[in-house]
């Protein structure tokens, strides 16, 4: 008796174990795809045609579906697990399917002069803090920046050292040196990226650039006539090329310490003139200025609303109090027949009286 | 170019990398939109939720004759994948898969929608947005036709979301099933419920919550062999570094190598025996 019961209950148990087995088998006939990393799962065999005509289209799509995710399950609970923060995770492979990416791949930047000096010599990078103790404040301050530790350009006290002249400024000889370090940084920093993108940067000088400006020509004239061992002293001038004049300093101080006697003369005679009733300003020329400001913003003001057709450059012609330069177009007929303009006054609405210098 | 570190940031955001960011996709209708196709492109938004755009306003333009419009949206959005509904009447409830390459099209597939139930149309709960959905294909053809393998392809791209290297195993609620029968694609959308079943691995049953789609392929167009290939490029760097000096055998047993000066004998340190030691003589 006991050995039939014993039986029975092994032959119960393993009837139970196929049950639940059973229900997570799947049987097809040809096995499934699978690409974990992309949670994918391709059937290659073919459908049953016959039974998806029998039955009702989306209940045999589902009955298909569900054995198919359920041969996906299987294979994704076959993956290594791992507890994160209470919860299980599987960790999925590298996704296998060959999938176009978006953009392309990235171009390595150019290496530095630096960076290849420290292959060459095989120098490694060694990880710095960013936080160093400063003794003097006592507290722990950025290694570079703002507010860095040791910054001897923002230093009370400087000891001045035996070898060097009393008279120099310690503290702005710093700053000055830390100028130096700055632009030779930036100019380095510069060099590197036209190196990078083989951009031909001469030594001395300005580099070219497409289309200059005017200014940017002169310029570039300026410091190649510039550039000769007497300081452009014996060059001659191009054709049609004019010395330009006011170059040089465009303010002029006098010495602190000189003739007494010119600053003297300069503060009496600024006295006199604050105690003069002359008006201090040319009231002729403020008028001709001020008539000349709203001769042009009508002018403008008829050009942009929809005049009569032939009309339009007339107007913006006549509108000019002085005609001065040229005026393309219709405007440019009346315009040089104003030719009276000039010294005479275009329009000569008041006598010009000389005020006399101020 | 940039002139505050949030704009640098931004553009940086944008520039190629090694490891790319995901694809968002931007949805758009043309000029003649039915109420069809826009519940779709709407479903399928909200499928994408996170990783797409929609844009509201109709964009009267044809994508597989001028893709210039595209490039441009793309290039504004910073999005490689894009879906164009359109409707009129020789194609009628039309929808146009496709993706970028550099902001060029590399490849579009019109599908055409012949039965459509939309979200909320189908009364259930259903699941939060963004979860990475499970991608299953079915049938022979997505084997043997050419034009089924690239469907197969772009359908994968479009849905896969992001890559992530682990993934909660309770959180796979999502499937989308496509089937490839009789001429036709059928796309149905689940919901996974996770059953009990004897041993670790839980019995699945399936819910239908999401669009269900009908498709049938009308034009499609490929790139050229040679951008496909510049497309497929990985960069070296990412290319797993072999790990030198270790090798397998048959077993699985590992096995390294390690290399030695030549040692002199006779120098050895060993451990001194004081009783062995020579005496001085």
């Amino acid at each position: 008796m006991a050995a039939c019961s014993i039986e029975d209950v092994l032959a119960k148990a393993e009837r139970e174990e196929v049950e639940k087995l059973k229900s997570i088998s799947v049987h097809k006939e040809q096995e499934l795809e699978f690409d974990p990393g992309n949670l994918f799962a391709f059937d290659k065999n073919p459908p049953n045609i016959r039974e998806f005509r029998k039955l009702n289209k989306d209940e045999f799509l589902r009955s298909l579906a569900r054995d198919n995710t359920q041969l996906l399950i299987n294979e994704l609970w076959k993956l290594p697990t791992e507890r994160v923060e209470e919860v299980i995770v599987a960790k999925l492979p590298e996704p296998t399917t060959r999938l176009p990416r978006e953009k392309p791949v990235p171009k390595p930047r150019p290496s530095t002069k630096w960076e290849e000096f420290a292959k060459l010599k095989g120098i490694q990078k060694k990880k710095k803090t960013n936080l160093v103790w400063d003794d003097v404040h006592k507290e722990w301050k950025r290694r570079w920046g703002y507010k860095r530790a040791n910054d001897d350009t923002k230093e009370w006290l400087i000891e001045v050292p035996e070898t060097a002249d009393p008279n120099e400024d310690q503290f702005s000889k710093r700053i000055k040196a830390k100028k130096e370090r700055v632009a030779k940084n930036e100019l380095n920093r510069l060099r590197n990226i036209a190196r990078g993108q083989k951009i031909k940067v001469p030594g001395v000088g300005l580099a070219p650039t497409e289309q200059q400006s005017k200014t940017e020509l002169g310029k570039a004239i300026h410091v190649a006539k510039h550039s000769t061992a007497s300081v452009g002293k014996f060059q001659g001038n191009l054709p049609k090329e004019k010395t330009p004049k006011n170059m040089g300093k465009k303010r002029k101080f006098e010495p602190l310490i000189g003739d007494f006697s010119a600053e003297k003369q300069k503060q009496l005679d600024l006295l006199n003139i604050m105690d003069s009733k002359k008006p201090r300003i040319d009231i002729t020329k403020a008028v001709n200025k001020q008539m000349r400001e709203e001769d042009r913003q009508s002018g403008f003001q008829k050009r942009k609303s929809p005049g009569k057709k032939g009309r339009k450059g007339n107007f913006s012609g006549k509108g000019k109090a002085k005609g001065k330069g040229k005026k393309g177009g219709p405007g440019g007929g009346s315009g040089g027949g104003n030719s009276k303009g000039g010294p005479g006054g275009g329009k000569n609405r008041k006598p010009r009286m000389k005020q006399g210098k101020r | 170019k940039p002139k505050t570190k949030r704009s640098k940031r931004f553009l940086q955001g944008r520039e190629p990398k090694l490891n790319e960011n995901i694809k968002k996709a931007m949805l758009f209708k043309g000029g003649n939109a039915n109420q069809t196709v826009t519940q779709a492109l709407k479903d399928i938004y909200s499928l994408k939720k996170p990783n797409a755009v929609m844009y509201k306003k109709k964009n009267i333009t044809r994508p597989f004759e001028d893709q210039s419009s595209l490039e441009f949206f793309s290039k504004k959005s910073d999005c490689s994948l894009f879906l164009f509904g359109s409707h009129n009447k020789k194609r009628p409830n039309n929808l146009v898969f496709g993706r970028m390459f550099d902001f060029h099209v590399l490849d579009m597939i019109e599908l055409g929608i012949e039965k459509f139930v939309s979200l909320k149309d189908i009364k259930n709960s259903k699941i939060p947005e963004g979860t990475k959905p499970l991608l299953i294909f079915a049938g022979d053809a997505f084997e043997t036709g050419n034009e089924h393998k690239k469907l197969k392809n772009l359908l994968i791209d479009f849905f896969r979301g992001p890559t992530v290297p682990c993934v909660r195993l309770v959180g796979l609620e999502h499937v989308l099933h496509i089937t490839a029968l009789e001429g036709k694609i059928y796309l149905r959308s689940y919901k996974v419920l996770l059953k009990k079943s004897g041993c670790r691995t839980p019995r699945i049953e399936l819910e239908e919550i999401g669009p269900s789609f009908d498709f049938t392929m009308r034009m499609i167009h490929l790139a050229s062999v040679d951008l496909y290939k510049t497309a497929h490029r990985q960069p070296k760097a990412l290319k797993p570094k072999e790990k030198k000096n270790i090798s397998h055998d048959v077993f699985g047993m590992k096995y390294g190598r390690l290399h030695m000066q030549k040692q002199d004998l006779f120098k050895l340190h060993t451990r001194k025996m004081k009783g062995l030691k020579r005496k001085a003589e």
